[in-house]
């Protein structure tokens, strides 16, 4: 009996403590449920949100730049030829301790041989799927090997050289796991808890999942990077971005994501409301497909470019959040240029003699509208319906046709589809080859590059490139690239959309990733009794 | 009785084989497939392509899928998210009790006001108390759910603070589920608040997932008693000196209860399928929401997984509706 009371003293005052210890709480108001939680498994923003909270890679991004900086691996070295990296890892990195795992070691070099291996194989532990970031970033085809040199050194070995290869390391899928708990998993034949129950190494703990409803986190305390300002970190669970919003300001939470265009003017007058805006790395374009004619003719093209009013499209579609766009690449991106790639002025008299000019009579685009918002797209029915009034104006006739958005991503790429795309691309990795190469690259045609546009010189450039490590050359080539698409005007470019981040004023050190990410080890919050 | 209930169960395989080639058929009517939306905006190579299809398993001839899908359902097996790898038995059991949840209290709050206006409209026909709630009734069975959800949250929630926005417990609260309903979790959890809590989250979902349901049931319930009143029972009953309430409550109100019984369990179908637009306004995790974005990522598994699992409850509630039917109405059994 008295063993019992003892108990529950203790029991009592455990919870006492734990309940102080939830002293600093963020709610992050977020847009979807994460798919599951190991981070080779899935692509989408949502899920590698929660992976990045609790995971981490050999490298990282420096947080809201495409700088890549050490994190598990201190330094590397890569071999002249560019084949071979060698990365010295940090050393005293603790795996996390929670409910449901207690590391016995550090993190060494086993665990990223691991890490890389079982991506390399292809085959995960779960029926019906794939590692299918490391396919995408086509991964296979670049990664010969990984091999441990001792405790603290590996080396990774390429197929060819490949000059994005630190920036896709940087990325959430090359993450590093617990070996150590890999095979505790294996052997009690219960894998799939690797992808409920994550232990990595970073800035928070997971504590628990409600689908649907929430993920919770606490602090690392024993975190290589110094103890996080927050206690707790909430991700509530909110689909809808007009009650994501009254939530916020509810009070109910703190941060939210991708708030619609429209309420932006009602945040900032929100006296208990701040927002906070980044340029955005992404592109939102109008894609014609350049093997149909007339829009083979690189005059059309560019009298069509020069019929939309892109400024009263950024204005009305992104309320303002947006820049136009010169060239497929960000500004803020290295080697974007507007050097030789001003827009295409508006100017429906000389596009309108320029289409006369071509022998263009009676032409009839078909506008192809998504039916989501993307974060370089917040709505495409909109921008369509500018777009078919400005191209009235030059005596062209304009469609509007929507579909579910499977079926749109599906439709658009065959290279006999008619008309028009809206379509765009959010960065990966920070890489002009990541714009360049999916949405462009004559290997996408039929696929990503929905513009059907295959230019010799300008894919032999972005290969050459992308095969070069010397950043100053690779910079030379992607310029003269992004002359080349200047002047092949291959898709409308309409804007580059600004991101923001709405949220409380008691919320500071927030920072916006370029990619998308949302992260919270930088965040603080100064909210009474949270 | 016993005839009546076998000829009705009698006629659930049929249904099952139907419902299961339709969900089975439904989502793969649907153009684009999983391996496109998981590669978005993104290309992908013909091998990596079908690499994927391989993987999920829809590279076999269709029949061969249909087949085996209806195996495995029979032995309880419905297999994995193509999404997201988890078992879709698992999903359905941790999110339904949240969907019972709100349903059940949407269906307590439209039957108990629905029936109420009804009699009183019918008490009083032609009086401003029917106009009113006859009026009312036509305005909720056309309100628009989405519409009406975020009305009221942005009076009841965001403007004056009287409930919260969303979700099923304030995040304050945190235990772990036991029973899946959050109403007894949080009286079990003991923690203090809780439970008001989750009163509090209820409240503004019912009465939005309530409102079609209670228009419904208040018109059924109207026509059922004037039906009634009218009957040579009533009038015996009231030219014997009985009082009006009794003669409403107890001899119109036992008679008219059968129809509206059906109409209360035809319901629960609409219920269901307003529950996939308010769970997604309030962000309440139940199989609605789930079955949305499954269809959004053309999650061929969940979503026939899921809409089997759902026909089959509908299905079981209509049973029960059709043996509560028989033993209010002896006429029903005999036939």
């Amino acid at each position: 009996m008295r063993l019992l009371k003892t108990l529950l003293t203790a029991s009592a005052l455990a919870a006492v403590l734990v309940g102080s210890a939830y002293a600093k709480t963020l709610v992050y108001c977020s847009e979807g449920s994460p798919e599951g939680f190991d981070p080779g498994l899935y692509e989408s923003g949502t899920t590698l949100d929660v992976n990045i909270a609790t995971y981490e890679g050999l490298l990282k991004f420096k947080l809201g730049t495409t700088e890549v900086l050490p994190a598990l691996a201190q330094s590397w070295d890569i071999s002249k030829d560019g084949l071979t990296y060698t990365f010295h890892l940090r050393h005293g990195v603790k795996w996390q301790t929670t409910d449901y795992f207690t590391p016995t070691r550090d993190f060494n070099a086993d665990d990223v041989v691991y890490s890389f291996e079982r991506q390399m194989k292809g085959t995960t532990y779960l029926p019906d799927s794939t590692f299918a970031y490391w396919g995408d970033m086509s991964m296979p085809d670049q990664v010969a090997g990984i091999k441990k040199i001792d405790d603290y050194t590996v080396e990774l070995t390429l197929k060819t050289p490949s000059a994005p290869m630190l920036a896709n390391l940087a990325m959430p899928f090359a993450s590093i796991v617990s070996k150590e708990y890999a095979d505790k998993l294996a052997a009690s034949n219960n894998m799939a808890q690797m992808n409920d129950q994550p232990v990595g190494t970073g800035p928070f703990i997971f504590v628990n999942y409600q689908k649907d409803a929430n993920v919770r986190f606490k602090a690392n305390p024993d975190w290589w990077g110094g103890k996080v300002k927050l206690d707790n970190l909430v991700f509530s669970i909110n689909t809808d971005p007009t009650a994501r919003l009254q939530s916020l300001k509810a009070g109910e939470c703190d941060v939210m994501d991708y708030p619609n265009p429209s309420d932006i003017t009602s945040i900032k007058s929100d006296p208990n409301l701040k927002i906070e805006q980044e340029k955005g790395l992404n592109f939102g374009s109008l894609m014609y497909n350049t093997q149909e004619k007339p829009f083979d003719n690189v005059e059309v093209r560019k009298a069509l470019d020069m019929a939309i009013d892109k400024k009263a499209l950024v204005q009305a579609v992104y309320q303002g959040q947006g820049q136009i766009a010169s060239s497929p690449l960000p500004p803020t991106m290295w080697s974007s240029t507007d050097a030789a790639t001003k827009p295409y002025p508006y100017d429906p008299a000389t596009a309108k003699k320029m289409l006369a000019k071509a022998g263009v009579k009676n032409l009839t685009v078909k506008i192809w509208a998504m039916p989501v918002s993307r974060p370089y797209m917040p709505d495409a029915k909109r921008a369509a319906e500018m777009i078919q009034a400005d191209y009235a104006k030059v005596g062209v006739n304009a469609t509007i046709y929507t579909v579910d958005w499977a079926e749109y991503l599906k439709d658009s790429k065959p290279v006999d589809r008619d008309g028009a795309v809206i379509m765009g691309w959010t960065g990966d990795n920070g890489d002009p080859d990541n714009f360049l190469t999916p949405n462009f690259g004559c290997a996408a045609v039929g696929g990503g590059n929905r513009s059907q546009w295959c230019d010799k010189d300008f894919d032999a450039l972005i290969k050459k490139a992308a095969a070069t490590t010397d950043i100053k050359e690779r910079t030379k080539l992607y310029q003269q690239a992004q002359a080349i698409f200047h002047k092949q005007d291959p898709a409308v470019l309409l804007a580059h959309s600004i991101v923001t981040m709405p949220m409380a004023k008691t919320v500071s050190g927030y920072v916006i990733d370029p990619f998308g990410l949302h992260h919270f080890e930088t965040v603080d919050t100064s909210k009474a009794g949270s | 009785m016993l005839r009546f209930i076998l000829n009705r169960l009698a006629l659930v395989i049929p249904t099952f084989i139907g419902i299961s080639i339709l969900s089975f058929s439904f989502i793969r009517l649907l153009p684009g497939d999983p391996v496109d939306v998981l590669a978005g905006e993104r290309s992908m190579s013909a091998e990596r392509r079908a690499q994927l299809i391989h993987a999920f398993g829809l590279d076999r001839p269709i029949w061969q899928q249909y087949l085996d899908y209806l195996w495995h359902a029979l032995h309880g097996d419905l297999g994995s998210s193509i999404t997201d790898a988890h078992p879709i038995m698992g999903e359905f059991l941790t999110l339904f009790p949240a969907t019972v949840e709100l349903t059940l209290c949407a269906m307590i709050f439209a039957t108990i006001l629905g029936v109420l206006f009804g009699i009183l409209a019918a008490a009083r026909r032609g009086s401003w108390v029917d106009q009113l709630t006859m009026g009312t009734a036509l305005v909720g069975y056309s309100m628009p759910i989405f519409w009406w959800g975020l009305l009221l949250i942005i009076v009841f929630a965001a403007g004056l603070h009287w409930v919260p926005v969303s979700g099923r417990i304030s995040l304050d609260y945190y235990f772990k589920p036991v029973t899946g309903f959050m109403l007894i979790d949080s009286l079990l959890s003991g923690q203090k608040g809780a439970f008001l809590s989750a009163v509090q989250h209820l409240i503004l979902p019912t009465i939005v997932l309530g409102t079609i349901p209670l228009a419904v049931i208040a018109r059924q319930t109207r026509s059922a008693m004037l039906e009634v009143l009218g009957e040579d029972y009533v009038r015996t009953a009231r030219s014997k000196g009985l009082s009006n309430f009794r003669v409403i409550a107890i001899h119109a109100f036992r008679n008219a209860l059968i129809p509206v019984v059906t109409t209360i369990g035809l319901q629960v179908g609409v219920l269901l399928t307003g529950a996939i637009l308010t769970e997604t306004i309030f962000s309440w995790p139940g199989i609605g929401k789930w079955m949305i974005d499954a269809i959004g990522h053309r999650d061929y598994t969940v979503v026939q997984g899921g809409l089997l699992l759902i026909a089959i409850i509908v299905m079981v509630v209509n049973l029960i509706v059709d043996v509560l039917y028989a033993l209010i109405n002896p006429r029903i059994r005999t036939r």
